[in-house]
């Protein structure tokens, strides 16, 4: 039937919208807009999802997380407003520049921890959904330490979809049996310089490392520190309880400048997935990276001859790497942007989009078996081990305090020189006290 | 002016001056009116911007929320940006790049242009041939370029396949297999002379010298930019007319002199443009760099426009990244506003 009231509904907001898109001479815009207008005056509405998966392995996986909603919400309309780019770098400035002009999207992707309370909480612009939280029992079926970094103040403002686990230290099988290495269920720092030197000596690069993208540099680091200084130490610095020329920081540079000794030459010209690929092929014996290289070892159908450990050091601790969604304050389409977090935190969703996107549910009453053997030992390890916020991934300090971090391990990668890279990172901190006091 | 003399000339009938002076204050706001829209949005989009990222540049807004408060002391924001080892850094590779982008491209272009000049079979080809690179866009250039300069994958094969590394191998000298974009190395550094005569010198952590990976990155800019010098110096000789080498020729003047002490003093004009739109170019490169070798090892093939970009949109320090897109541009100013202030005299 036809709604005479609807109708007239969608066009006085038509006109309004054009008047406002003309006034302001931004066409586009208001066109973007009339459209969500209209579609909302006809049937469920429009829901805007906000994120930077669009690669093969990810697009699927956000698709999981759409299915869900639509079997559950039938008749709205989900505009998927991704922008590409490997760890959301293209995607952050657009985002940024949207919420500056308020216009946000209905829900947005964000690293959980001071990514997501530092830029998008405090500024104000998010909204809390504590209540969903207690009204779903998601702190019941989540870790204590995961819900803390989505909190602020007492209340919640993301919910986590996937967790990802960031201190990975992965090995070719082959290599280490022909140089007669033997790698049990953990690694220490000696044990890995004692394997090190075996394969230099075979004339093969111990560790592959890659710096086109800066963050492995950064993740070396701040994983040697982990098995160094241990979880408590680590986060008391990312707290800013310890000071950064403690000693503890100095004995993990030292650490991470020997194993600096053992890289690839050609680092400089490597993104992450090449270094990956590199073990992969034999041409390099480990690499120390986040769980999602096991995602490059499974395109290559290489799981037979890739192990994995912990990074040196760091059983025992789980380096949380957490994709979560956010409601946004002045969502356009409210209702549906809570109807989503709702879904998102589910049993059925989590399982659906996990296995896709290569991590593991943040909700431990999941499926094991639909988890591959890598993804059940992740699982364990959440389960059970200390979970600390990742730097290199947003999560423990400032975006300042990440591009400071990222800036002094570009040098020191290089020039391999402790004293200047702890003071770098004094100097960062001290600059990240005065601007956030 | 041109309108106004006819205007005049009828002055004389009264019942048509009326529609005359209508018509004459029309045409007269006609061309304000129609330059208005463009001088309004240049207005507002260069310089209102420019004054606003300015005044950002003065501010306290270091995270996702503009903070618009004027940072205290006035001008902070740039003590503490040339305090920083990495901003001095840029500083250094810009000047390095240039130097070398300059050399190599007003060189390979003049280079190029004398021997099309002198008329061979296929000039015309070749001409098209060294102008395309121009027609590419500069990420285009640095994906390909990081792929040549790759240890692993480009020129060393090269090498390699021309037996030098057998020959040095049979005199017990390492293999040749330059290291190009992923060299940390900084050569000729003036740190230590420079701290015989001022001591605070030998304290610094800024490496004065040449990052020998910024040369590979200058090598795929020139590559790029060495057709269009071309084609400046070519529109540059057309100009030159026969009398003039006829006459050096007359004159007994080798081809040598004829170029040394003839065409190419006649050309310097050229020269002046071609340096100066060049200059520009370089001191405001970021894209050829981003996708050939991004920041380098140590910062080394770092630029002022990687900088601006890394500090606005991931450390959300907007007054850090816009102190450093105004000393950009101051930099650019000092190149051109001579030069234009010129252009204008002489016209």
């Amino acid at each position: 039937m036809y709604d005479v009231k609807k109708a007239m509904t969608a066009r006085a907001s038509r006109r309004e919208i054009v008047k406002g898109g003309a006034a302001l001479g931004v066409g586009a815009l208001g066109l973007g807009r009339l459209d969500n207008r209209i579609a909302a005056a006809q049937d469920g509405g429009t829901l805007e999802v906000f994120s930077w998966w669009t690669s093969p392995g990810e697009a699927p996986a956000l698709q999981a997380l759409f299915d869900a909603y639509l079997a559950a919400h039938p008749g709205v309309e989900i505009i998927n407003a991704a922008v590409a780019g490997g760890a959301g770098v293209n995607a952050i400035a657009v985002l940024q520049t949207r919420l500056q002009g308020n216009q946000p999207p209905d829900s947005w992707q964000t690293h959980i921890g001071r990514e997501l309370i530092d830029q998008y909480v405090v500024p104000g612009y998010c909204e809390p959904i504590t209540d969903i939280y207690t009204a779903e029992g998601w702190a019941d079926v989540m870790p204590e330490a995961l819900v803390e970094q989505a909190t602020w103040e007492s209340e919640q403002y993301s919910i986590p979809v996937g967790v990802h686990r960031g201190n990975g230290f992965w090995y070719n099988r082959q290599v280490m049996a022909d140089n007669g290495i033997e790698v049990g269920d953990t690694m220490s720092i000696e044990e890995f310089m004692t394997a090190a030197d075996t394969l230099q000596s075979a004339g093969i690069p111990a560790l592959a490392l890659a710096m086109k993208d800066t963050f492995p540099g950064a993740q070396l680091f701040e994983n040697t520190l982990l098995g160094v200084a241990g979880a408590e130490t680590y986060n008391a610095l990312f707290r800013g309880e310890t000071s950064w020329d403690d000693q503890a920081v100095r004995d993990a540079a030292d650490a991470t400048a020997a194993m600096l000794d053992y890289v690839n030459e050609d680092f400089s010209a490597l993104s992450w997935d090449q270094a990956v690929a590199l073990v992969i092929e034999g041409g390099a014996g480990f690499n120390s990276m986040g769980d999602w290289a096991y995602g490059e070892v499974v395109a290559r159908n290489a799981q037979d001859n890739i192990g994995w450990v912990s990074h040196p050091g760091t059983a025992g601790s789980f380096v949380l790497v957490v994709d979560s969604f956010t409601l946004p304050v002045g969502a356009p389409n409210p209702e549906n942007a809570r109807n989503w977090l709702t879904v998102l935190g589910s049993k059925e969703a989590q399982e659906a989009f996990n296995p896709l996107k290569g991590s593991i549910p943040p909700r431990t009453d999941a499926n094991r078996e639909l988890f591959s053997p890598y993804h059940q030992w992740s699982m364990d390890s959440f389960a059970n081990d200390a979970l600390v916020p990742s730097c290199a991934h947003g999560q423990a300090s400032s975006p300042a305090f990440k591009q400071a971090f990222y800036d002094a391990s570009t040098s020191f990668v290089t020039d391999k020189d402790v004293d200047t890279y702890i003071a770098m990172l004094s100097d960062a901190a001290a600059m990240d006290a005065e601007a956030t006091a | 002016m041109a309108v106004t003399s006819p205007a005049l000339a009828h002055e004389a009938s009264p019942a048509t001056a009326a529609v005359r002076r209508n018509r004459f204050s029309f045409e007269r706001i006609l061309s304000p009116l129609l330059l208005a829209p463009s001088a309004v949005a240049i207005f507002i989009f260069v310089y209102g911007f420019i004054g606003y990222t300015f005044f950002v540049s003065l501010s306290n807004w270091r995270s996702a929320k503009p903070d618009m408060t004027i940072r205290e002391p006035f001008g902070a924001v740039y003590g503490d940006l040339f305090g920083q080892t990495r901003f001095q850094i840029d500083l250094r590779n810009t000047v390095v790049f240039t130097l070398f982008f300059l050399l190599m491209a007003v060189l390979g272009g003049l280079g190029l242009a004398i021997l099309l000049d002198r008329h061979i079979k296929g000039s015309g080809f070749f001409r098209s041939v060294f102008l395309f690179p121009y027609a590419l866009s500069f990420i285009t250039t640095g994906v390909a370029w990081s792929w040549i300069f790759n240890p692993e994958t480009g020129v060393n094969l090269l090498i390699n396949a021309t037996g030098v590394n057998d020959i040095l191998a049979a005199y017990d000298v390492g293999p040749l297999n330059p290291g190009w974009i992923t060299n940390p190395a900084v050569v000729w550094q003036l740190n230590q002379p420079i701290a015989a005569i001022y001591p605070p010198a030998g304290e610094w952590s800024l490496k004065l010298g040449i990052p020998l990976a910024m040369i590979p990155v200058a090598i795929a800019a020139a590559w790029q930019l060495s057709g269009f010098a071309m084609a400046m110096f070519l529109a540059g000789l057309g100009t030159i007319s026969h009398e003039v080498r006829e006459a050096a020729s007359l004159d007994g003047a080798s081809d040598w002199r004829l170029y040394k002490d003839v065409i190419i003093p006649l050309l310097n004009p050229i020269t002046v443009s071609v340096l100066i739109i060049l200059t520009h170019v370089s001191l405001k490169i970021f894209d050829l760099v981003f996708a050939m070798s991004g920041k380098g090892p140590g910062f080394a093939t770092d630029v002022p426009g990687i900088f601006v970009y890394e500090m606005i949109f991931r450390a959300q320090r907007y007054n850090y990244g816009a102190a450093a897109a105004i000393v950009m541009l101051v930099g650019v100013s000092i190149v051109i506003v001579p030069y234009l202030a010129r252009q204008l005299k002489s016209l």
